[in-house]
């Protein structure tokens, strides 16, 4: 039986991860190899890299590190940031990426999806999307969750769907940074409106998080989180045997 | 030396990386001369079936693969590089494959009950058919492990040849073998250790 995805994300910029990280133990705890590797050995089914760099020698620092990743690490490695064209893509499939992530990218060239997906196939494809409530509408924020374009969540992913993306990673600005659980009643509708997979972001603080997420939610695929991993307030292991002891399938 | 065929298609640097790993001497070729010196053959491939199938063929590789496979040299088709195994293919029309296999690929979609999700991504568990031996491909891992897997179509009326399946909401083929001819439809170079002792035992072969 297939199993629920548990995924750090690890932010890089001018070559380290950045959100502070606090392992015991670790020697350099900033570096992403060593904590790609140290995650990998326990128990995360895959890894996100996001690079919040802007600048171009920046980016090729970047893929240096997801180079330097892949050659040692071998669970699925998703990147995004700063995805726009599909040399990005080239750029950093070329370098170990097995999925490809994009936001902003896909805002400004609704293009850049169906271009992609037909190029690398959609299992390559994953559409991520920053999501708030305005006047109760999920509206779609772009830049990082500044701006909002107006633009209606639920439509924006299934548009997404239809053009080729064969993952949604759906981040709630609401419940971001929170910590009280994620955002059940938004990742419901997002999960009801497609049937690729659905890897919901956003919220985690504690092991009942995940847990709670999917018992409510019992076919949404994954959880995405950064801080809850990186500070140690719950290790990848410790909350697979938590969800294995709720009867929710995982991989330990 | 293990030759891992370079046409162009998908990722193939982790998958090079990962036999680099484990200490194999691999190369990324589309060299036919390194291609008939290999030991061993790995077909990689990722993405629609009738673009790859179109690339084996224009380039030659596919005939060539298929004559060194019938020398008995160990072959590895991985992902859509197994898919590429069978006789044909239903992905977008009907497309012929290199036929070491016999059966073809077919959409998960009409098999699995309504409410699974397509494709099918993720780490799921290796089931073995009880009428068989284990094959040696699996010499170094047990029953029931998990590896990752990404399709959306599957390898169909291959009863014969299946080594493993796994369970979707319908049982999908995981990994086939006829002779030295050997294909899995996940992706051991992302499988993490499990994986690594699948490649493992395929240099042992």
């Amino acid at each position: 039986m297939i199993t629920k995805r548990i995924i750090p994300c690890l932010d890089v910029k001018n070559g380290r991860v950045v959100k502070g990280v606090n392992f015991l133990g670790l020697a350099d705890v900033s570096s992403p190899t060593k904590l790609a590797d140290f995650y990998s050995k326990n128990g995360a089914d895959e890894l996100v890299f996001y690079d919040i760099t802007a600048s171009y020698e920046e980016r090729a620092l970047f893929t240096d590190i997801l180079k330097e990743v892949a050659e040692t690490i071998f669970i699925p490695l998703t990147v995004g940031g700063g995805i726009n064209t599909l040399d990005d893509f080239d750029r950093v499939l070329k370098c170990g990426a097995d999925k490809v992530s994009v936001n902003s990218g896909a805002i400004k060239n609704p293009d850049l999806i169906s271009q992609a997906a037909q190029k690398y196939g959609n299992q390559c494809v994953v559409l991520s999307v920053d999501v708030k409530r305005v006047d109760g509408k999920f509206c779609v924020f772009a830049k990082g969750g500044r701006e909002n374009t107006g633009m209606d969540a639920i439509e924006w992913i299934k548009q997404g769907e239809r053009n080729g993306a064969g993952e949604i990673v759906v981040n709630s600005i609401d419940t971001d940074g929170v910590k009280k659980g994620f955002d059940i009643e938004m990742l419901k509708a997002v999960n009801e409106a497609v049937n690729v997979p659905v890897i919901a972001s956003g919220g985690a603080g504690s092991a009942q998080d995940f847990i709670d997420l999917f018992r409510e939610i019992p076919d949404i695929d994954a959880g995405l989180a950064a801080s809850i991993f990186h500070f140690g307030e719950v290790s990848i292991q410790e909350l697979k045997q938590e969800l294995r002891k709720n009867n929710i399938n995982v991989r330990i | 030396m293990i030759a891992i065929i370079d046409y162009g298609v998908g990722n193939i640097f982790s998958l090079y990386s990962s036999f680099k790993f484990i200490g194999a001497d691999a190369v990324l070729t589309s060299d036919k001369d390194t291609i008939i010196k290999s030991d061993k053959i790995i077909l990689p491939g990722v993405g629609a079936f009738a673009d790859a199938a179109r690339k084996l063929k224009e380039t030659g590789l596919g005939e060539l693969v298929c004559s060194e496979a019938a020398k008995g040299k160990p072959l590895l088709g991985i992902c859509l590089g197994m898919q590429m195994l069978f006789e044909k293919s239903y992905e977008y029309g009907e497309h012929e494959g290199l036929g070491l296999i016999k059966g073809s690929i077919k959409p998960i979609e009409p098999i699995i009950p309504k409410g699974y999700k397509i494709p099918h991504i993720g780490w799921n568990e290796l089931h073995f058919p009880k009428d068989k031996p284990v094959s040696p491909l699996f010499r170094n891992i047990k029953e029931n492990d998990f590896v990752y897997f990404v399709h959306s179509y599957y390898g169909a009326d291959c009863e014969a040849s299946t080594i493993a399946t796994t369970e979707y909401g319908a049982e999908l083929t995981a990994a086939v073998a006829d002779k030295n001819v050997y294909g899995v439809q996940f992706h051991p170079e992302k499988s993490g250790d499990v994986g690594l002792n699948i490649l493992r035992a395929f240099c042992e072969l």
